[in-house]
């Protein structure tokens, strides 16, 4: 059967994907950031997981507004990375893992999570910069797993709330242990933390609102279920929503986890950049 | 943190959320800054703005927030940031170059705002 091995949280803020092309791993502004993940990297090499679900938020290249699924699994044999339109370099399509995708599918429509099933999914930074952060060269990195995108809704609203987010970890958590194959799977939840990009609030970071994140998603994740879509717009800034992802990525781990591993800096780009490192229990 | 009605227009200063009314405002210019994402799209783009905002049926204001390049009032127009970033991609203008000018700073200060935010 398969198993959940642990969660990866990561920001996927487009500039970290310049800053890997121009390698500036030791430049002063990016080295806090980038020494976020070698202890990442190293516990990836070791336990060598078979498959990344890889749940993030598309930013206007997958879909547009003229159909915006809430929430849409990847169910190709790759998936290609295109042109958002600003010259970050493209990378060589990911490869998927159809048939697990379209078990995942047909487990959370039978659990009553109404999704959207794509054969074609273009993907953006949300999805390739983590990626290339946990395993540099990706997609040519020769300990790359499989992968399966998830990506939920941030773009306009309503978005799904941190209730539904969690609960639909909790449904993907129990599609994935119930996949008959012996892989082992690592769940990847990116994006955040706080940041604003648009309105006279534009540069909003609000680094005690994002520890307290940090911190409860390890330990009392239900207590971020009550924090209402508004409040977390107010408390995270307008785009900070993409602390959804973190909470599904929380949901498939189950109750206990333990931390292996944490960073925060302030700032990349406009945003308090969080990396983390949860472990199931066996 | 209480559970709050989610109510789409309760202010946050500073703060458009972009809901069901805005998507509807900023098609035109959404769907426009979308194909931004392909190079044969934004180079007929800058062979005649105009043009290229007719094909996609801006209203005046819209037009007039693209052509004065300014953020706040693509927003105000019903822009999504996450299009309109392709938009300023264009002109090679970074988030941080988008947040200055729609707070009245330069670059720089803007910067130092980010970095503030870590102390």
């Amino acid at each position: 059967m398969a198993t959940i091995i642990g969660g990866l949280t990561s920001s996927h803020i487009p500039a970290v994907g310049n800053a890997i092309a121009n390698k500036l791993f030791d430049d002063p502004y990016w080295k806090p950031f980038f020494d976020g993940y070698p202890p990442i990297r190293e516990w990836l090499s070791r336990h060598k997981p078979d498959v990344a679900i890889n749940i993030y938020n598309d930013h206007g290249l997958g879909f547009f507004l003229d159909r915006m699924p809430t929430f849409a699994i990847g169910a190709a044999h790759e998936y290609k990375n295109e042109d958002e339109g600003w010259g970050i370099p493209q990378l060589d399509p990911f490869p998927g893992d159809p048939k697990l995708s379209w078990h995942i599918i047909g487990s959370m429509v039978a659990d009553e999570f109404d999704i959207t099933s794509c054969q074609e999914l273009a993907v953006d930074h949300g999805f390739v910069v983590p990626m290339q952060l946990f395993w540099p060269g990706a997609p040519h990195n020769p300990d790359m797993p499989r992968t399966v995108p998830i990506s939920a809704n941030t773009v306009q609203h309503p978005i799904p709330t941190l209730h539904r987010a969690f609960e639909f970890g909790k449904a993907l958590r129990r599609a994935i242990l119930s996949y008959p194959q012996d892989i082992k799977v690592v769940v990847l939840g990116t994006g955040g933390l706080s940041h604003q990009l648009d309105g006279e609030r534009a540069g909003f970071i609000n680094k005690e609102f994002d520890l307290m994140c940090l911190d409860k998603i390890v330990t009392a994740p239900e207590e971020l279920t009550k924090i209402s879509r508004h409040e977390l717009v107010r408390q995270a800034g307008a785009q900070g929503t993409e602390f959804l992802m973190w909470m599904m990525m929380r949901g498939t781990l189950g109750d206990k986890v333990t931390p292996l591993h944490k960073n925060y800096h302030i700032p990349i780009s406009n945003t308090g950049a969080g990396t983390m490192m949860l472990e199931c229990a066996a | 943190m209480e559970i709050a009605e989610f109510d789409h227009h309760a202010a946050i200063p500073g703060t458009t959320l972009f809901d069901g009314e805005q998507a509807m405002k900023g098609y035109a210019l959404n769907k426009m800054c979308y194909s931004f994402n392909k190079k044969e799209n934004r180079d007929e783009y800058l062979a005649d703005p105009e043009a290229y905002f007719e094909k996609f049926g801006l209203n005046e204001e819209q037009k007039q927030a693209c052509r004065d390049k300014n953020v706040l009032a693509m927003i105000k127009a019903g822009g999504n940031i996450y299009y309109l970033a392709k938009f300023a991609g264009i002109y090679k203008l970074s988030v941080q170059d988008v947040g200055a000018q729609q707070t009245g700073m330069t670059t720089e200060e803007f910067k130092e705002k980010l970095r503030r935010a870590g102390d």
